[in-house]
């Protein structure tokens, strides 16, 4: 069926979509509630740098990124430095790209369903002993749940398709940051690769479906369980 | 025992109260905007006042002079809000048990097989609250509040957003945990029916003061709080124990401080104490005692008061030994010429007597 490249290619974009979303996630959910539930101030710049991938070229945050965390980066050096961690040129650096280009819709998300919920049963939940922690653990973050799940398969899905921070950033390396859309660029400057083109277009598209099913299924079945509404 | 002394300023309304309450039922009356959600809330600790002190137990969890404002979640209180406010994701059981868990203090606490069965929940125990009747949602929030082991339970208004036939539903189970639990309760109400039939004391509540305290047949048989207390209802609370039975005739003899009363039969031992309403509009004031009248209750009393009133009625207190209120026409007021001081009967028909079965502590 597909080729040992092709494997490759899907598994590291698998991976790096994997890990761009699971270290993303608990930084996006606290994010999230910050915006929804507190007020400080400062919150509107805050709230603007959040959402800067969204609206910055690709370009840019790989670059900014590349400045940041490259090698000869100011965060770069110094975690290179002292715990060994590098992000220059690795699978490690295209997550970290393609978190950043995802992080804004998961917290868009998440932030709407925590608004969404009821301050009044967080409340009473105080009133029956609960901590604030107890509470969000508890309260808040099940009731976010449809939230999450929908932000955290937008962010996987927009993590799969990440393209220009990741090739500023980590550049177009074949297994190690040459992920689905690198590798259909690449091909793409090849002549006569028309059909192994088309094949990484319909298995990028076959993921994306797949992902976008199954949040839709755990969605529902989450609402139905909130809100009553039929499964 | 809960000591309350708060001043707060909410806008254009300030809100000033002091009061005491202890053990039993005590009722936070007035019209909406008295302030009386914001004194629960801040018993709570949901609303912080500008000043004073909440005192509950001993412990004092507000004290504007020392800075202590304990988190709602410290305090050892149970809330029922007029909104159910069940956690919509948890069942039954696990809304129920979710305040178990409150940690440190030893106080007794009733069982959650007692309280499942106090208010009925047996068969609703698995269910989401989404699939649960208005009034059963309610009756889950009183057993979740009741079942955190609070040492003082707060009720705001908890059957305003309830129909009449859910309200009736839900009342006798509020007499029975507030007969059953020896918990005290500050009940919030703009209802006098509801408090008349549950609560010990009454303190009423209007624009941000308290303007009487007491308890709730003295409160209620006062005419000078007519333009607060909802006099479409008016009537008198009274405080009696079982002395006979008849069984021939199906009649109870009740012994109160201002007599007997005979009232159509009542389960209950002799001794066993009782509480009656009698509605004013049931009470009829005689000058001389009557004769050939179907009437069994004729007590003699003095009038001690006499309200004012533009309508066809005014209230008239009469006191019996204790206070009743009569609605009497402005006519037979003047032709019988009616005043304080005036010795008269005042004759209540037996079967008007509305009996509840709590028994106040």
């Amino acid at each position: 069926m597909l080729s040992p490249l092709e494997v490759e290619i899907v598994l590291l974009s698998l991976r790096v979509g994997f890990w761009a979303v699971l270290v993303g996630l608990p930084i996006a959910i606290a994010a999230a509630w910050l915006l929804a539930r507190t007020s400080f101030p400062g919150k509107a710049v805050v709230d603007g740098v959040l959402h800067l991938p969204l609206v910055v070229p690709p370009v840019i945050v790989g670059y900014t990124l590349l400045v940041l965390l490259g090698r000869q980066g100011v965060i770069g050096a110094f975690l290179d430095n002292v715990f060994g961690i590098s992000f220059a040129f690795n699978w490690k650096g295209a997550a970290v790209a393609s978190g950043v280009m995802a992080f804004p819709l998961m917290v868009r998300a998440i932030r709407l369903s925590i608004e969404a919920i009821d301050r009044r049963i967080e409340t009473a939940a105080r009133t029956l002993g609960a901590s604030p922690l107890r509470v969000f653990a508890t309260i808040t973050l099940p009731l976010a749940l449809p939230g999450i799940l929908s932000g955290t398969v937008l962010a996987f899905a927009r993590s799969l398709g990440e393209f220009g921070a990741t090739i500023t950033f980590v550049s177009n390396i074949p297994g190690e940051t040459r992920t689905l859309p690198l590798a259909v660029f690449s091909l793409m400057q090849v002549p006569g690769t028309e059909a192994a083109i088309l094949r990484l277009v319909l298995i990028s598209i076959a993921i994306a479906l797949a992902a976008l099913v199954v949040s839709e299924y755990l969605s529902r079945r989450v609402a139905a369980r909130i809100r009553g509404t039929p499964s | 025992m809960i000591r309350v002394a708060i001043q707060k300023k909410l806008g254009a309304f300030t809100l000033d109260v002091s009061f005491d309450s202890g053990a039993g039922v005590t009722a936070l009356y007035g019209v909406s905007g008295a302030g009386k959600t914001s004194i629960v809330n801040a018993i709570a600790g949901l609303m912080r006042p500008d000043a004073g002190r909440i005192e509950l137990d001993g412990v004092t969890v507000f004290d504007s002079t020392t800075r202590i404002f304990l988190p709602p979640e410290r305090r050892g209180i149970g809330y029922v809000f007029q909104e159910d406010r069940l956690f919509p994701h948890l069942s039954v059981r696990r809304n129920l048990t979710y305040g178990r868990r409150r940690p440190g203090e030893n106080l007794p606490q009733p069982s959650f097989d007692s309280v499942v069965d106090l208010l009925g929940l047996a068969p609703l125990l698995e269910r989401l609250p989404h699939r649960l009747s208005g009034g059963e949602k309610q009756r889950v929030a009183i057993g979740r509040a009741v079942l955190s082991r609070p040492r003082l339970l707060l009720m705001d208004e908890p059957l305003a957003n309830l129909d009449t036939a859910r309200r009736g539903e839900i009342l006798p189970f509020l007499e029975r945990l507030c007969r059953d639990l020896s918990l005290p309760i500050v009940y919030v109400s703009h209802a006098i029916e509801e408090i008349t039939r549950l609560a010990d004391t009454l303190i009423v509540l209007d624009r941000g003061t308290v303007v009487a305290a007491g308890p709730v047949p003295a409160i209620t048989a006062r005419l000078d709080l007519s333009p607060l207390i909802d006099r479409g209802d008016a009537g008198t609370v009274l405080v009696g124990t079982i002395e006979s039975h008849d069984t021939r005739y199906h009649l109870t003899t009740v012994a109160f401080d201002g007599g007997r009363l005979v009232v159509p039969a009542v389960g209950g031992p002799v001794g066993a104490a009782l509480r009656l309403r009698i509605q004013a509009r049931d009470v009829a004031i005689a000058t001389s005692v009557p004769t050939g009248i179907s009437t069994l209750n004729c007590l003699p009393g003095v009038i001690s008061e006499l309200g004012t009133g533009r309508q066809a009625h005014r209230d008239v207190q009469v006191n019996v030994g204790v206070p009743i209120l009569a609605r009497l026409t402005q006519r037979s007021i003047s032709e019988l010429g009616l005043e304080p001081g005036r010795q008269v009967t005042v004759l209540i028909k037996s079967v008007a007597v509305e009996i509840t079965d709590r028994s106040p502590d």
